[in-house]
C-alpha cells in the first residue's frame, strides 16, 4: 500500500516483529489509511484508462471526428493527443498532492510508533 | 534492406563525418567508464550492487528510470514513425507516457515498501519463496532477454548506417562491443554505476531533443500549425498525414491490431524488471513516488518533443530520402540534425554526429539497465533463495551476480550476432506484452489481494509468459509477412502482431481462478504486505 510506512533507512530503529506488523494490519487507523490510499488511487486509475481507451477507439473508428480541422492544420486528433499528456501531469500531480496531504502524515505516524516501540 | 540503400547514406553523408561521429562517441564511453569504476570502488555490498546503497535522491532517480525507459526505439523509432506514417506515429508516444500513472498509483509505493532487490522479492513476500522466485526470475530474464536484443541488434543496424559498416564482420564487431561495455558497466558498477551512465545518458538524449526542437520550431517561427501543414503537404499524404490511421487504419484486423498495442504499453510499462528495480535506489516510498513524478515530467517532455522531431523532418526531407536511408525511418532523426545544420556545412556535420552519438548513449544505457535487471533476478531470485536455498552469503550473492552479467552479456552478443539481419523490432512489442500479461497482473495481486495464493501467482505468469510467446510465435511477427523475422516460411495462424488483447485478460483470469483450490491463503510467517526495506 503506498506511502504506508516508509522503510527505517538508520540502523539505530528497531525492526518491528512480525507480530507488531500484524496487530498494526487489524488496527482501525491503518485501515482509514488503506481505505484513504485506495478509496483515491482505484477510481482514478480506472478513469485514466477508460480515458485513454476512449482516445484509442476514436482514432480506430472515429476518423472524420478526429480529422476535423480546428484551428489552422491543427484538428482535433492533435489536441486529444495533447490533452492526454496534459491530463498524465494534472493526474500525476493531484496524485501527489493527496499522498502528501492525506497518507504521508498518516504512515508517519504509524511508523514512528512502531519504530518507537510504544 | 539492400546493400545498395544501406550504403546510401553511408558513402553521402556519414562517412566523412565519422572520425567526429567516433570521437564524441568515445568521449561518453571514457567517462561513463570512469564512473562506472569510481562507482565499483564503492560497491561494498549486496544492497550497492543491486539498488545503488539505495541513496539516490528522487531527482536523481527520476532521471535515471527516465534513461532507463528512454530507448533507442522510442528516439529513433518513434520519430521515424511519425516521419513516415504521421499521426500513427504519435499514438506510440502517448502509450508510453500514459502509462506511467500505473506506476504511480498503483506500483512504485508499495514495491518499495514490499521489496528488496527485484520484482521476485514482492511476489516472495506472502507466497512460497522457491515456485514464485523461479517464476518471476524466468519472465524477468524471458522480458529483459527479447528487450535486449532487439536493442542489440538496433545498435548493428544503426551504426551500420550511420557509420558507414556494412559488412558482416563489421556488425558483429559492433554488437560485441556493445556487449562487452554493458558488461564493465554492469559487473564493475552494479546498479550505482548504471543509475549514473542512466544519468549522464538522460541528460545528453533530453539535451540533443531540445536542441533538436528548438531549431525545427525556428525554422517555422514557433508556429506548430505551419510545421505539421508543411510536413503534410512533404509527405505527400496531405491532411490523411496528421490524421489516426495510414498505419493502423488498412484493415478491421490491423486496427484490431494497435488497440492490442495499445493495451500492452499502458499495461507493460510497470511490470518491466528494469523499470521495476529502480524504484529500489531510493531511500523510501516517498522518494520512489517524488521519482515516479520526475520521470513523468522528463518523459513527457520527451515525447511531446517527438512530434517536432517526426513532423519535422516529415517536413524538411523528403520521405524518399528517409525511407532510402532506412526503410522504418530509424536514422530520420539523425537526418534531420544534418538537414537543420545545413547538409554540406560543417556545422551539420557537427549536429549529425552529437545525435548520432546521443543514440548510441541510448542504446549502451538501455542495454546496460537491462543486462543489471536479468543478472540482480538470476543471483537474488534462483541463485540465492532457489538453488542455496536462503544460505547465500551478501558476497556470494554480488559475486553470482557478476558472472550472471558475464553470462547474459555473452549469450546477447550471440543471439544479437545471430539476429544482426532478421527484423527483431517486434521483440520489443513482445517485451512489453509479457510484462503487461505476466508480470503486473502477478504485481498487482499480490499487493492488494489478501487471498492471493502461491499457486495463483504461478498460474498467472507461466500463464502470460507462454500465452504472450505462444501468440508471438504464431504471428506474422515471426513468419508469413514480408516484414516478418523469418519471411520465407510460413507458420503464422495468429493475426495480431501484438498478442496482448488475448494474453492479458487470459492469464489475471487464470490466476483468479487459481484462488478456489488455495494451497494455504497465508504463510505463516506472513507480515502486512508493506514491511519495509532491509
Amino acid at each position: 500500500m503506498a506511502a504506508d510506512a516508509p522503510p527505517p533507512s538508520k540502523e539505530q530503529h528497531k525492526l518491528p516483529s512480525p507480530e507488531e506488523f500484524s496487530e498494526v494490519q487489524e488496527s482501525a487507523e491503518f485501515g482509514e489509511l488503506r481505505r484513504s490510499y485506495r478509496s483515491f488511487a482505484f477510481p482514478l486509475t480506472v478513469a485514466f484508462i477508460a480515458w485513454y481507451l476512449l482516445y484509442v477507439l476514436l482514432s480506430n473508428y472515429a476518423g472524420g471526428f478526429m480529422g476535423t480541422k480546428l484551428f489552422g492544420n491543427i484538428n482535433v486528433a492533435f489536441v486529444l493527443g495533447v490533452a492526454q499528456f496534459v491530463t498524465t501531469f494534472l493526474i500525476a500531480w493531484w496524485y501527489s498532492r493527496h499522498a502528501a496531504a492525506k497518507l504521508d502524515p498518516k504512515a508517519e505516524a504509524i511508523k514512528s510508533r512502531m519504530e518507537g516501540g510504544a | 534492406m539492400s546493400p545498395a540503400q544501406q550504403t546510401l547514406l553511408a558513402a553521402n553523408e556519414a562517412s566523412e563525418h565519422r572520425p567526429l561521429i567516433i570521437t564524441l562517441f568515445a568521449l561518453f564511453v571514457l567517462a561513463t567508464l570512469g564512473i562506472t569504476i569510481w562507482a565499483g570502488r564503492q560497491t561494498k555490498d549486496a544492497a550497492d550492487f543491486y539498488a545503488g546503497g539505495r541513496q539516490f535522491s528522487a531527482f536523481q532517480n527520476g532521471l535515471a528510470v527516465s534513461g532507463d525507459y528512454m530507448s533507442a526505439a522510442s528516439f529513433l523509432g518513434i520519430a521515424g514513425a511519425i516521419a513516415i506514417f504521421g499521426y500513427d506515429g504519435f499514438l506510440y508516444s502517448i502509450g508510453f507516457l500514459v502509462a506511467w500513472l500505473v506506476a504511480l498509483l498503483l506500483v512504485a509505493e508499495p514495491l518499495r515498501n514490499s521489496g528488496r532487490y527485484t520484482m521476485g522479492d514482492v511476489l516472495a513476500y506472502r507466497m512460497r519463496q522457491r515456485p514464485v522466485r523461479t517464476a518471476a526470475g524466468t519472465s524477468t530474464i524471458v522480458v529483459s532477454i527479447f528487450y535486449l536484443l532487439a536493442q542489440m541488434a538496433g545498435a548493428g543496424v544503426l551504426v551500420s548506417l550511420l557509420l558507414g559498416i556494412t559488412s558482416d564482420a563489421g556488425k558483429i564487431l559492433i554488437v560485441a562491443l556493445v556487449g562487452i561495455l554493458m558488461i564493465v558497466y554492469v559487473s564493475i558498477g552494479g546498479m550505482k554505476g548504471t543509475t549514473w551512465v542512466q544519468m549522464v545518458k538522460a541528460v545528453l538524449l533530453i539535451g540533443g531533443t531540445i536542441l533538436i526542437t528548438f531549431l525545427v520550431l525556428l525554422k517555422f517561427n514557433f508556429n506548430i500549425s505551419d510545421l505539421l501543414g508543411t510536413a503534410a503537404e512533404n509527405s505527400g499524404k496531405g491532411a490523411a498525414f496528421l490524421e489516426p490511421g495510414l498505419q493502423y487504419g488498412a484493415t478491421g484486423t490491423s486496427k484490431l491490431d494497435f488497440i492490442s498495442l495499445g493495451v500492452a504499453l499502458v499495461l507493460g510499462t510497470a511490470g518491466l524488471p528494469h523499470i521495476l528495480i529502480r524504484f529500489y535506489t531510493v531511500p523510501n516510498a516517498k522518494a520512489a513516488r517524488k521519482s515516479v513524478n520526475w520521470a513523468i515530467g522528463i518523459i513527457g517532455a520527451f515525447y511531446l518533443m517527438t512530434i517536432a522531431l517526426g513532423f519535422g523532418a516529415a517536413a524538411l526531407i523528403s520521405q524518399d530520402e528517409i525511407i532510402a536511408s532506412n526503410p522504418s525511418g530509424n536514422t530520420a532523426a539523425p537526418l534531420l540534425a544534418l538537414h537543420l545544420g545545413g547538409v554540406d556545412s560543417a556545422w551539420g556535420a557537427i549536429l549529425l554526429a552529437t545525435i548520432s552519438a546521443v543514440a548510441f548513449a541510448t542504446i549502451l544505457a538501455v542495454v546496460a539497465g537491462l543486462t543489471l535487471a536479468s543478472s540482480s533476478s538470476f543471483a537474488h531470485d534462483i541463485y540465492a533463495n532457489v538453488i542455496r536455498k536462503g544460505q547465500a552469503s551478501g558476497a556470494e550473492e554480488v559475486r553470482a551476480a557478476r558472472w550472471a552479467t558475464v553470462f547474459i552479456g555473452v549469450i546477447s552478443i550471440g543471439l544479437g550476432a545471430l539476429a544482426r539481419d532478421l527484423n527483431v523490432a517486434g521483440l520489443v512489442a513482445l517485451a512489453f506484452a509479457v510484462a503487461a500479461s505476466a508480470n503486473l497482473p502477478t504485481i498487482l495481486y499480490s499487493l492488494f489481494w489478501k487471498r492471493f495464493t502461491t499457486q495463483g501467482a504461478l498460474w498467472s505468469i507461466y500463464g502470460g509468459l507462454i500465452v504472450a510467446v505462444g501468440l508471438v510465435l504464431f504471428s506474422p511477427v515471426v513468419s508469413g509477412d514480408p516484414k516478418a523475422m523469418f519471411p520465407e516460411v510460413d507458420f503464422a495462424w495468429f493475426p495480431l502482431k501484438n498478442p496482448g488483447i488475448i494474453s492479458i485478460p487470459s492469464a489475471s483470469s487464470w490466476a483468479g481462478s487459481a484462488r478456489s483450490c488455495p494451497r494455504r491463503s497465508r504463510t505463516s510467517r506472513s507480515t502486512p504486505s508493506w514491511r519495509s526495506g532491509p
